[in-house]
C-alpha cells in the first residue's frame, strides 16, 4: 500500500519537522496547559472570568480586530501599489514595510507615544481639532459627550486611551498583511483582467469578481496573522495605553501583573484562554478558506 | 640584563595572577539603581583589591523588582539581590528556599543600607499648588503614577498616601495597634480607603514601572504631579532641568526600605560567599553610604546624612511594619487579586 514519493528523504524531513515543532511549539504549550491544571475549576473560572479580565478581553480582541481590519484595507492598497507600479523609491518603501517587524516593540511603543501624546506632533493636532470639533458640535446641539477620550478641554486623546491601543496594534500588524498579499498579487495573471475588461466588465466589476476572489485567501491569511499577533502584543502597547483598570488594560498586562504576584497558575490560565481563542479563530478562518476552495 | 628583567616581569605577572583570585558577582537589582550600583561596584572593586589583592567584577541586572525576583526564583544565579521591597526577597526565600526566611535579620537596619521615600514631582512654580497628600485629590489635579500590580514604587506610593490619611485622622499611629481605639481606627481606615479611591480616579496614566512614569510626566508632558521615588525625582530634575520641575516633599510619607540579601545557595555553589558578604557590608561603610547619598538615597549613617542634609528634606516617616503589619500582610490585603486596589477599581 505504501506509495513512494518521487522525492527522497520524506521520512527524514518529516521526522525533523515533527521533532522541531515539538521542541519549539508543542512542549511549551503543553507546559502552559499543565501549569494551569494546578488550579481547581472554580479557581480557573475566577482567574479568567473576573470583570476586570473580561474588560481586558473586550479591549484586546476589539482593538486587535479593528486594527487587523484597517490593515487588511490599507495593507491591500500598499501591496497593490508595490507590486503593480514602478515608482521612484519603491524599494525604500518596500523595505520600510518591515520596520514594525524589525523594531523592538518597546521602541515602537515609545516612539508612537511620543508622537501621539498631547505634546507630540500628531497628538497635539488631535487635541486641538478634537476640542474644536466638540465646541462646534455643542453649538449645533449635537451630543458628543458619549465618545470616550474626547472632550472640549483635552480634545481627542490619542495616547493613554483605547485609541492608543488601536494605533499600536495597527502599527505592528501592517507587515503581515502586505507580506502575505505581495506574492499572491505578483502571481495574478494580467491577461485575466484584460479578458474581463474586453468582455465588458467595469473596473469595479473586474476588481470585485476577478482580482478579489483570487487573492482573498492570502488576504484572509494576512488578516489572521495580524490579528493573532495583535492579541499577544505587550511591549508597544503598555507605553501608549495608560494601563487604567477596566479602560485601557490589555490582557497581556494582566498576565504580567499576575506573574508579579507569583500567581503563575492564574497567569497561565489567562494565557490558555487567549491561546484557545486565537487557535479557534485560526481554525475558523482556515476552515472557511477550505470551504471556499472546495466550492470553486 | 634584559633577560633578567623579562624574567622578572613574567614572574611578576604570573605570581600576581596565581595569587590573586578573580571573582565574578551578579547583583540582581531593580530599575532606578542603575547609576547607584555603577559607581558602587567600581568603588568596591578598588577597595577589595586593596584589602585582599583579589579582583572582583560585579555584573548588574536591572528590571522591575517583581520581575527580577521571578528571574531569581526561576534560576538566575544571583550572588546578591538588591530589590525595591522586602516582599520580593521574602517571595524568593519562600518559593525557592535558596536563602533562609530570616534573611532580613542578617544585616543591620532590616538589611536596608539606604532608604528612600515617596515624593511629588510637579511642574515649575507648582501651578496646582500641591503640597500635601490631600492636595492630590483636589478637583482638576491629574496624577501620573506607576501600576501597583507591576511596580514596586507604585505600591510604596499607594501605602504612603493611605498611611498619611491614617495619621491625619488618628493623630498618633500607635492607636492602630491599641484595641481601645478600634472604632476610631475603623473610621480612619474607611477614610483612607475613600481617599485612595479618589486618588486612582484622578490618575491619568498608570505606567508599568518607575522609569516609565517619569517619562510620561517629563517627556510626554502628562499630568500635574508625579508620584515617584525621591531618588528618581532628583534624577529627573537633574536630567531635565531645575527650571522646569520642582520636587515637593509632603509633610509625611513612608519610609521605603529597599533591602539587600545574599543568596546562600548560589554563593556556596560559586564559592563567592566571602566576597559577596564583603560586597553587601561595604554598602554600610562610609564610602558606600556616601555613594548612596550622592545618588539621592537616604544613607543610614547619621554623619553622612548630616553632610548631605540639603538633599534630603525633613519629612515625618512611618514604616510599613507600623502601619500595615509588614509586606506579606499589606500585599495580601491591598495588592493581590481581589484586594483593596482591585475593589476600589471595580465597576
Amino acid at each position: 500500500m505504501k506509495k513512494h514519493s518521487v522525492l527522497p528523504g520524506f521520512g527524514l524531513t518529516l521526522g525533523v519537522s515533527v521533532t522541531y515543532l515539538s521542541i519549539v511549539v508543542l512542549i511549551p504549550l503543553a507546559l502552559l496547559v499543565w501549569s494551569t491544571m494546578s488550579l481547581s475549576f472554580a479557581d480557573f473560572v475566577k482567574a479568567v472570568g473576573s470583570k476586570q479580565v473580561i474588560a481586558s478581553y473586550k479591549l484586546t480582541f476589539g482593538a486587535a480586530f479593528l486594527a487587523a481590519l484597517v490593515n487588511a484595507v490599507f495593507g491591500f492598497i500598499a501591496a497593490w501599489s508595490l507590486v503593480r507600479y514602478r515608482f521612484f523609491g519603491r524599494r525604500v518603501v518596500d523595505a520600510l514595510i518591515d520596520m514594525p517587524f524589525a523594531m523592538p516593540t518597546a521602541v515602537s511603543g515609545i516612539a508612537l507615544t511620543a508622537l501621539c501624546a498631547s505634546n507630540g506632533w500628531v497628538g497635539s493636532l488631535a487635541a486641538k481639532y478634537g476640542s474644536k470639533l466638540v465646541i462646534f458640535a455643542e453649538e449645533h446641539g449635537l451630543d458628543f459627550m458619549n465618545i470616550p477620550y474626547l472632550n472640549r478641554y483635552d480634545g481627542l486623546q490619542l495616547a493613554y486611551s483605547q485609541f492608543g491601543v488601536f494605533i499600536a496594534l495597527t502599527f505592528i500588524g501592517l507587515p503581515f498583511v502586505v507580506r502575505t498579499l505581495q506574492p499572491a498579487l505578483e502571481d495574478l495573471d494580467r491577461e485575466v483582467e484584460e479578458a474581463a475588461e474586453s468582455l465588458g466588465a467595469t473596473k469595479f466589476q473586474t476588481f470585485r469578481r476577478v482580482i478579489l476572489p483570487s487573492v482573498f485567501p492570502s488576504l484572509m491569511t494576512g488578516f489572521t496573522l495580524a490579528f493573532a499577533r495583535a492579541l499577544g502584543e505587550y511591549g508597544s502597547v503598555v507605553f501608549i495605553s495608560g494601563n487604567l483598570p477596566y479602560e485601557t488594560e490589555i490582557t497581556s498586562l494582566l498576565i504580567v501583573a499576575k506573574l508579579q504576584q507569583y500567581d503563575y497558575a492564574g497567569a497561565t490560565a489567562i494565557s490558555v484562554v487567549m491561546l484557545t481563542a486565537s487557535f479557534a479563530l485560526m481554525f475558523v478562518i482556515n476552515f472557511t478558506q477550505y470551504l471556499a476552495r472546495r466550492r470553486k | 640584563m634584559r633577560t633578567f628583567f623579562t624574567t622578572l616581569t613574567v614572574a611578576a605577572i604570573l605570581s600576581a595572577s596565581l595569587l590573586a583570585a578573580d571573582f565574578k558577582l551578579l547583583n540582581v537589582s531593580y530599575d532606578p539603581t542603575r547609576e547607584l550600583y555603577e559607581q558602587f561596584n567600581a568603588a568596591f572593586a578598588k577597595h577589595y583589591k586593596a584589602a585582599t589583592g583579589d579582583n572582583v567584577t560585579v555584573n548588574q541586572s536591572h528590571g522591575g523588582s517583581g520581575g527580577q525576583a521571578n528571574a531569581v526564583i526561576e534560576g538566575l544565579e544571583a550572588d546578591v539581590v538588591t530589590l525595591a521591597l522586602a516582599y520580593d526577597i521574602e517571595s524568593i526565600a519562600e518559593k525557592s528556599k535558596i536563602l533562609p526566611t530570616e534573611w532580613q535579620k542578617r544585616l543591620p537596619n532590616n538589611s536596608t543600607p539606604y532608604t528612600s521615600t515617596v515624593v511629588f514631582l510637579v511642574r515649575k512654580g507648582n501651578p496646582k499648588n500641591i503640597k500635601t497628600w490631600n492636595d492630590l485629590v483636589k478637583p482638576g489635579v491629574s496624577i501620573i503614577a506607576a501600576h501597583p500590580k507591576t511596580s514596586g514604587v507604585a505600591r510604596w506610593s499607594y501605602l504612603a498616601g493611605w498611611g498619611a490619611v491614617l495619621k491625619q485622622e488618628l493623630g498618633d499611629l500607635k492607636k492602630l495597634n491599641d484595641p481601645q481605639y478600634d472604632k476610631e481606627v475603623a473610621a480612619a481606615q474607611k477614610k483612607a480607603r475613600d481617599y485612595t479611591l479618589k486618588v486612582y480616579k484622578q490618575v491619568k496614566v498608570l505606567d508599568s514601572g518607575a522609569r516609565g512614569s517619569t517619562q510620561s510626566f517629563v517627556q510626554r508632558g502628562q499630568g500635574d504631579v508625579l508620584l515617584n521615588w525621591e531618588n528618581e525625582a532628583y534624577l529627573a530634575v537633574r536630567e531635565y532641568g531645575a527650571d522646569k520641575y520642582e520636587i515637593v516633599v509632603p509633610p509625611i510619607s513612608i519610609l521605603a526600605e529597599p533591602p539587600v540579601a545574599l543568596i546562600d545557595k548560589v554563593v556556596d555553589k560559586k564559592k563567592t560567599r566571602a566576597v559577596a558578604e564583603a560586597y553587601l557590608k561595604y554598602l554600610y561603610s562610609p564610602e558606600g553610604q556616601e555613594i548612596a547619598a550622592r545618588n539621592f538615597y537616604r544613607p543610614r549613617d547619621a554623619k553622612i546624612l548630616e553632610k548631605y542634609k540639603n538633599n534630603f528634606a525633613k519629612v515625618e516617616l512611618f514604616t510599613i511594619d507600623d502601619v500595615f503589619g509588614g509586606w506579606q500582610k499589606a500585599q495580601k490585603e491591598h495588592f493581590s487579586d481581589g484586594g483593596v486596589f482591585d475593589q476600589i477599581n471595580t465597576r
